[in-house]
């Protein structure tokens, strides 16, 4: 069953999508590892990890393409899942560094020693093992995902109005990180990592090995989506999205739908933070900034919302703008075209760069047709 | 009887400072000034009691420059100067004198700065300035130095002024407390007058009586700090419903607009925070140039600003209308998009124009100081700013109800294809709409300049409350604004002592959470069809 669901799945655009993710998955570390540095063709692991950084931008794309492109759900907090996933990584590389941090404690982090705690909080037991670490990164943000999800679709709660709750929730937990005795490290957030899983965060095999899980991970992503946008779900997903009294009354429960999509958005989302961490290698509560979140919805948007190669690429379009604008001389002017993206994808591109392909295409062929069977079609007009 | 003497003495005491003319007790001054040149602590003291005695023009001087290290005194002649900054004076006559010979300084310590305070809080009790008689009881009140009684009953006596009569009642009482020889009786009644000034000065003062007391003083005193803690815990109630009125105040201020271009007509402005922003920097380029070319019109710079912050925001509000959100009517996930990005654009041109850092927004006078109200501070900045966002809404209120404008909004609100029929050009209103949610989204910056930072993020802060305030009142019902704005406002600052000023915002907004899964048009919804489209 799950194969006929892969198989359904792929067609051939998705086919070509997965082929050219496998090859940057094996080319970019392996001209990073097996070519000298000066090398022509030689990667410099500054930027395998910041095409690693990518990568989790374009899962958590994927994550809000799912609920906002297939479902209409606008969600402006999915930051939150990503940064709740990015701290529950975090905790783990916390707890890797024992004796190393700079005041030695075997089990407290320096932060904790630096605010005079005595002794390891309880939601931090369990996270120096990694497998109790990874079930958190998806546990967390889906938890939360289900709870607030549960509220929110139950009481029917769409639109704006969710999209504002959304925000104020990230917001809430922006303001509640940013607290010292909150237990995460406050302002400063988590960082100073040493290893993962016993090897050195920094060192080059890592970090490549840390880009080969991230496309992995959006592969599956990808497929995941896939697979579920193309069932008969999805399908529900999509009459949802276009009317959802319809399909309230057509006898599906909407909630229901909603809520499992929300989720599973959220637990991607949460990945996609638990893999960003060690390569950027700090997570603080500026990441659940509200901001961050409208930047990730406007990834898919540029890309095409309702098509998930366009989430992928819109993520990696306007992350490399931006890297490229904010590193020159046009870095105060990012914002500038940050903000008109987002007029101008709205107001002319409504359809995100793939989308308006698609539909290009569409129409041509549409037109070929008319014009093969030539005056019939007419004399039918 | 005793207590008889005690007013006798006070009285002729009291007599001698009013009536004695300065030349008749030079000598006793002189006396006294020149125990000061002994330069040991005991004689320093007599000497602090004999000046501040003697009541000579110069004691008060003698005994301020002693406090401050400054009274000097020359070995050899035994004659007593002050150093006032690069000039001697003459301690006696209090003219400067040329520098002779090496001058030491009298040294005081611990006990002697305390006896040189009640003395001279002693000598301004008397002072024809009633703030320096104020400021004298006051200080009596802190030192509780029985020694003081005699001067104290001569300036009741005298005073005339109710309230400062009062103040030197309950400094008197204070002293009774703290005297070893005043009777039970006169004690009990000293704790009533205490009780009845019921700050945290007089918990103070009644909390540590001395062990001496009599049982019946320490009981009414325990009873007193009871009813005083009572009547304290209810004024830190009503400062906080103040404190709550005036954040729901500044809240109101910031939603009002949206409750417009949001509530009314239904579109999601995520540059509203800007408009308000737009408004603090009209008023600092008032501001600006009127420091530079007529700082006498400093005071009016926030009525100039408020018309013009109204026309820029305004403008560029129905400029942004006609550009760009009139395309995306009917798509408010679009427009929430759209306006975010217009909102990062005009933040980054405020940044270049005006530079990233705070910039300073000064207060003209009225808007500066405040006054006490009973046992709660008022500021005037915040009270004109409550009295401001009131006028406002009730203006646009009137406007919405009286005004043609105001009746084709409404109109163009509740049935846009019905309005158009009857001749209203809808796009023109939508344009005039949201120009004026704008406008009024400057002017609240021009209120806001006054009391927050003036930085390109000043908006920032305020968008997610306001959408909040909007939603938390319901859409499309500005009463239901007004009600949500005081009630969050009012609930985050009774929250804050229990929970921090943190975790108290964090508290409301998962109970706006809540409230909006049980309520999800708000506490004031609108009704019937028009709410689901």
């Amino acid at each position: 069953m799950i194969s006929a669901a892969l198989i359904r799945s792929l067609d051939r655009n998705a086919t070509i999508f997965l082929a050219i993710l496998a090859a940057v998955t094996f080319l970019v570390p392996f001209c990073n590892l097996v070519f000298p540095p000066g090398s022509m063709l030689h990667v410099p692991t500054y930027l395998v990890s910041l095409f690693g950084k990518y990568v989790c931008y374009a899962l958590v794309a994927l994550s809000i393409d799912l609920v906002w492109g297939y479902c209409g759900i606008l969600s402006l907090g999915h930051g939150a899942f990503f940064a709740l996933g990015g701290y529950a990584m975090g905790m783990y590389l916390m707890r890797q560094i024992g004796t190393r941090g700079v005041y030695a404690d075997p089990i407290l982090p320096d932060f904790m020693v630096f605010l005079n705690w005595k002794e390891l909080p309880i939601f931090w037991y369990g996270f120096q093992n990694f497998a109790y670490a990874s079930a958190m990164v998806l546990l967390v943000p889906g938890v939360l995902a289900f709870v607030f999800g549960w509220f929110a679709f139950r009481s029917r709660v769409t639109g704006v109005y969710l999209s504002i709750i959304t925000q104020a929730m990230t917001y809430a937990l922006l303001l509640g990180f940013f607290r010292n005795n909150f237990g995460f490290g406050g302002n400063n957030g988590l960082t100073d990592f040493k290893d993962i899983l016993g090897f050195n965060v920094q060192s080059a095999g890592t970090r490549a090995a840390l880009f080969v899980v991230s496309c992995i991970a959006l592969a599956l992503g990808f497929l995941i989506c896939r697979a579920l946008v193309t069932s008969k779900f999805g399908k529900v997903l999509v009459a949802i999205r276009d009317a959802e009294s319809r399909t309230r009354f057509l006898g599906y429960r909407v909630e229901s739908y909603k809520l499992f999509v929300f989720t599973l958005s959220a637990c991607m989302a949460g990945v996609a933070g638990a893999l960003y961490v060690p390569q950027v290698g700090i997570i603080n509560p500026s990441e659940f900034a509200p901001a961050n979140s409208i930047e990730a919805v406007i990834w898919v948007a540029v890309g095409g919302r309702g098509t998930l190669t366009g989430a992928v690429i819109g993520a990696i379009l306007v992350n490399y703008a931006k890297t490229t604008f904010t590193s020159g001389p046009l870095a105060p002017y990012w914002l500038f075209v940050l903000g008109g993206l987002f007029v101008g994808v709205t107001l002319l591109l409504p359809r995100g760069i793939v989308g308006t392909y698609r539909h290009w295409k569409a129409e041509r062929e549409e037109k070929k047709k008319a014009q093969a069977p030539a005056g019939v079609g007419h004399a039918a007009e | 009887m005793r207590m008889f003497c005690d007013r006798l003495v006070a009285f002729v005491l009291a007599f001698g400072l009013l009536l004695a003319a300065p030349a008749g007790n030079a000598q006793t001054f002189d006396a006294a000034l020149t125990k000061f040149s002994a330069d040991s602590f005991g004689d320093t003291e007599e000497a602090i009691a004999a000046v501040a005695a003697s009541g000579n023009r110069m004691a008060a001087q003698v005994l301020e420059a002693l406090q401050d290290a400054r009274l000097a005194f020359d070995p050899a002649s035994k004659k007593i100067y002050i150093k006032d900054k690069d000039r001697v004076l003459d301690a006696l006559t209090g003219n400067p004198v040329p520098a002779s010979g090496e001058l030491e300084t009298v040294r005081v310590n611990n006990r002697l700065r305390r006896s040189i305070e009640a003395a001279i809080g002693g000598l301004t009790l008397l002072s024809p300035d009633p703030a320096k008689r104020f400021e004298a009881a006051q200080a009596v009140f802190k030192s509780r130095d029985a020694k003081l009684m005699p001067l104290l009953d001569a300036a009741i006596a005298k005073e005339s002024d109710a309230s400062l009569k009062r103040a030197l009642l309950e400094a008197r009482a204070a002293a009774i407390l703290n005297a070893e020889e005043a009777g039970e009786a006169d004690k009990i009644d000293a704790v009533a007058v205490i009780r009845a000034r019921g700050d945290q000065d007089a918990l103070g003062l009644l909390s540590g009586l001395p062990a001496s007391s009599p049982p019946a003083v320490a009981r009414a005193a325990q009873a007193a700090v009871g009813a005083i803690q009572n009547q304290l815990e209810m004024w830190a109630g009503v400062q906080n419903a103040w404190y709550g009125l005036s954040l729901g105040s500044v809240l109101l201020l910031a939603a009002i607009g949206l409750a417009i271009t949001f509530g009314v007509m239904g579109v999601i402005n995520m540059a509203h925070g800007e408009m308000v922003m737009i408004g603090a920097y009209v008023t600092f380029s008032v501001q600006e140039l009127i420091r530079t070319y007529n700082p006498g019109l400093f005071d009016y710079s926030l009525l100039i600003a408020l018309p013009l912050a109204f026309i820029v925001a305004g403008a560029v509000g129905i400029a942004i209308e006609r550009s760009i959100i009139r395309f995306l009517y009917g798509r408010p996930l679009e427009t929430l998009l759209a306006t975010w990005g217009l909102s990062l654009i005009l933040q980054q041109a405020i940044r270049t124009m005006y530079g990233p850092t705070n910039r300073e927004v000064g207060n003209p006078s009225w808007m500066s100081g405040a006054f006490e109200l009973g046992q709660i501070n008022v500021t005037y900045g915040r009270m004109w700013i409550i009295c401001f966002t009131l006028v406002v809404f009730a203006a646009l209120l009137a406007m919405l109800r009286f005004t043609r404008l105001g009746l084709e909004m409404r109109a163009v609100t509740q049935n846009r294809a019905m309005a158009a029929s009857m001749g209203i050009r809808t796009s023109r209103i939508d344009a005039l709409t949201f120009g004026l949610g704008s406008g009024i989204a400057g002017i609240a910056g021009v209120a806001l300049s006054q009391i927050d930072n003036v930085s390109p993020n000043l908006g920032q802060g305020y968008i997610i409350d306001s959408f909040l305030v909007v939603v938390f009142g319901g859409v499309g019902n500005l009463w239901g604004t007004l009600v949500g704005a005081f009630t969050l406002g009012i609930a985050n600052k009774f929250l804050e002592p229990f929970a921090g000023a943190v975790l108290g915002k964090i508290a409301i907004l998962v109970l706006i959470i809540l409230f909006i899964q049980k309520r999800p048009r708000g506490m004031f919804a609108l009704k019937g069809r028009a709410v689901e489209s």
